[in-house]
């Protein structure tokens, strides 16, 4: 089996000048082992934003929509119009206003609940996640940090970092967001941003080093004025650093902190039998999922973790069309060659195939109001599987801005505890430090169907 | 009109990295398989306009070569186009799914909804819509929903939960966590999925001309009779009848979004293919809602209303 995971970006580092007006058609472009290719649509990039009240998170984001051109006419003036009515008094509209979304959160002036918004660049299209900075202030930072490949902190000028800047870090570093980017605003309103960006930037490292984490970029900036988000500034000559939107072109894909093992959670058995509408398939058998990690192809052999039989690819369909291989990020039919028993909630594996485990320790962030105690009865969603299970101990909580740990025998809302369960049925779980997909799980409560809690894997094998 | 979906065309056999429609597309594949891998009586919300041909056709691949395993639903205003219905018959045909009309049509006959002063029959869809899912114990209902369409749908969930009055509560939904879509849900409860959550309008384009998907005629430029009112041109006849002082004319357009007749506007095009419709799109300054539906400029929280008793 290939071990290459990585995708090629049709971009390179750097390109500071290929910022310019989004939303462009279809482009061609050229194949990354330099043959002609057809025409290409950008890549996908999901981030979210991080940060505390009144740093201008907003307005950031509605700079970056904005710049990118992805703010519409009829959007715009929709906006002019409440910056209006709210005596806005600045040069062109209140563009935090672009991000208001429910008719509660405009009259208290407040965000609710994560929202999406999508911007685009020739390069890359954005899914961008804006998460609330005070309400439910974990609850929202998982939710957007569970999904993004970057995070975005901000940081007021001001203010330096903060008690909150480390929490943010901190849920980054747990959730192992691939990448994280520090957005030093408001760098108008101070006297010496120069001085303020070096401190910035000691005080990150500083933060990282005791969170095992890499030391974030930072970009000096002014949503306000537009200052480093998409247009470099003439304002700060002493930066030789790429803009926000440039430095977000150029990250590297996701999936180089995931490992290489060939891993697919199967969904569905699709089995037409008589309802096949074409005769050929009446004994079509294939095994659908999305691909998590790694790549698979035709003649590789793949295990069932589980039962630990193994069996061979025969094909790997996407549609009426066949194709040779397919890697992680992909939504395929596999057909194997032996008969072997495969249903939903299976897993399909190569390489350092998970053993199952009906008892390991976890990191949860709990995300109802109902404190959660030993003993409590729950069900875990595992990739495509759903199981009953038992916590049967809650060792400590971590602190969610140094992620050491202080004791602790139940959980409330917002906490991040370690707990030890066990499982009615095992699980092929792997530890959440080698697989954010294989060490992610869900908690459901049995009763009203709530989601409790987000689940990490800690010790797969707990003695 | 041409068979609903051409033949694919092919994909080689050594396929590129994943780009952004392989990515949104697996994405798509995923939800749809997730919900008919977890629940009983799932039903899809099919009107024969783009979003809704787009999410059948992700259907149909996410399961293929098996037929799509349930149904799909049309909660019809009375108001339509009849290329429109008719496309609709045909791609129903086509993928060889059962077809359920809701009418709002018939809630009007019979005194359960009255007509509303501005004509439009866009809101009057709720009643209809959640009888019908009552009625056929339906669990889950697959929408077209984007969420870059409208800002209540930006907070919406990809599995989003309906109480038993078919009611959106957006002040507490559940998170949703990585790909891990938590379907379940107590007796009388349903799921609104939404596949198409994080396309755009240009993503949909993107995808309807890399898949070859055909779609209602009136997508693309045509010439038509149109009479232009606060600014929207409107197709006069049994739904649109000429004011005062109003005059129509034939004009080359096309339609960005399909829905009820008496409301839904056309925009000056002369894009005549989906390349040309997507260089359109890209170049566009105005939103498809705002440059079509006279409905959503209601108000500031038209939609979110809407949503929260239980509209798509």
């Amino acid at each position: 089996m290939s071990t290459t995971t990585m995708s090629t970006e049709q971009t390179g580092a750097g390109t500071a000048s290929t910022t310019g007006p989004a939303r462009t058609g279809p482009t061609t472009g050229t194949a990354t082992d330099g043959t002609a290719a057809g025409p290409v649509t950008p890549t996908l990039l999901r981030l979210a934003t991080a940060g505390s009240v009144d740093d201008g998170k907003s307005t950031l984001i509605g700079r970056l929509l904005h710049d990118t051109k992805s703010v519409l006419a009829d959007q715009l003036a929709a906006v002019e119009d409440a910056s209006r009515r709210r005596g806005w008094t600045g040069e062109l509209a209140d563009l935090a206003l672009l991000t208001d979304g429910l008719r509660a959160e405009r009259e208290q002036g407040i965000t609710i609940d994560v929202a999406y918004r999508y911007f685009a660049t020739a390069e890359r299209s954005y899914v961008l996640a804006d998460t609330p900075g005070h309400v439910q202030y974990t609850r929202n930072t998982v939710t957007g940090a569970s999904t993004a490949d970057v995070v975005v902190v901000l940081v007021d000028a001001r203010n330096g970092v903060v008690e909150q800047t480390r929490r943010h870090l901190a849920v980054a570093a747990l959730l192992r967001v691939p990448h994280v980017v520090v957005a030093l605003n408001k760098i108008d309103l101070v006297e010496d941003p120069q001085r303020v960006h070096e401190q910035v930037a000691a005080d990150l490292a500083d933060v990282a080093r005791a969170l095992s984490g890499a030391v974030p970029p930072v970009v000096p900036l002014s949503a306000l004025r537009g200052d480093n988000v998409v247009h470099a500034s003439e304002e700060t000559p002493w930066y030789a650093g790429p803009t926000l939107l440039a430095l977000l072109e150029s990250l590297p894909p996701a999936r180089d902190l995931q490992h290489d093992g060939f891993r697919m959670p199967v969904q569905l058995v699709i089995r037409p039998q008589h309802g096949a509408r074409d005769a050929t398939h009446v004994d079509y058998r294939g095994y659908a999922g999305l691909i998590t990690s790694g790549t698979v192809e035709v003649g590789d052999r793949v295990t069932i973790a589980g039962s630990g039989r193994a069996t061979t690819v025969a094909g790997i369909d996407l549609d009426r069309s066949g194709v040779q291989r397919a890697e992680a990020g992909l939504s395929v039919t596999l057909r194997l060659s032996e008969d072997v028993d495969v249903s939903r909630g299976d897993l399909l594996a190569a390489g350092d195939v998970p053993s199952p485990s009906d008892s390991f320790s976890a990191v949860l962030c709990w995300l109802s109001e109902r404190p959660l105690r030993a003993g409590s009865r729950v069900l875990i969603k595992h990739g495509t599987r759903t199981v009953q299970a038992r916590v049967t101990a809650v060792r400590d909580r971590l602190d969610i801005s140094t992620l050491e740990h202080e004791p602790a025998d139940q959980a409330e809302l917002n906490d991040l505890v370690r707990v030890d369960l066990d499982l009615a049925q095992a699980l092929p779980v792997e530890a959440y430090l080698t697989s954010r997909t294989g060490g992610a799980f869900i908690v459901i409560d049995p009763q009203d169907a709530t989601t409790l809690a987000a689940g990490m894997v800690d010790d797969p094998e707990r003695p | 009109m041409t068979t609903p979906v051409q033949d694919p065309h092919a994909v080689d056999t050594a396929r590129r990295h994943p780009d952004l429609l392989d990515a949104l597309e697996s994405e798509a594949l995923h939800i749809i398989r997730e919900v008919v891998g977890e629940l009983e009586r799932p039903v899809m919300l099919f009107s024969g306009g783009k979003d809704s041909v787009v999410m059948l056709h992700l259907a149909a691949k996410a399961l293929w070569p098996a037929p799509v395993p349930f149904p799909v639903l049309h909660v019809d205003t009375g108001h339509n186009f009849p290329e429109v219905l008719q496309f609709r018959d045909a791609a129903v045909e086509h993928y060889g799914v059962q077809l359920y009309v809701a009418s709002v049509q018939d809630y009007l006959d019979d005194g359960r909804l009255q007509e509303r002063s501005d004509g439009t029959r866009n809101p009057l869809q709720t009643l209809p819509l959640l009888d019908a899912i009552e009625e056929h114990r339906f669990d889950a209902v697959f929408g077209g929903g984007r969420r870059d369409e409208d800002k209540a749908r930006a907070k919406e969930r990809i599995v989003s939960l309906r109480n038993s009055f078919g009611h959106w509560d957006p002040k507490n939904q559940r998170p949703e966590l990585w790909d891990l879509y938590n379907t379940r849900r107590r007796p009388g409860e349903h799921v609104r999925v939404f596949p198409l959550s994080n396309w755009t309008e240009l993503d949909v384009w993107r995808y309807i001309a890399r898949e070859g998907i055909a779609l209602p005629t009136l997508y693309y430029a045509h010439e038509r009779e149109v009479v232009e009112r606060d600014g929207m041109l409107l197709s006069p006849g049994d739904w649109v009848h000429l004011g005062e002082g109003e005059e129509s004319s034939v004009r080359t357009v096309r339609y960005r979004t399909v829905g009820d007749m008496s409301c839904t506007g056309a925009v000056a095009s002369t894009a005549c293919d989906v390349e040309a419709v997507i260089a359109e799109v890209a170049a566009t300054t105005v939103t498809e809602r705002g440059a079509t539906r006279a409905d959503d400029r209601l108000s500031e929280a038209a939609m979110e209303d809407r949503k929260k008793e239980g509209y798509f």
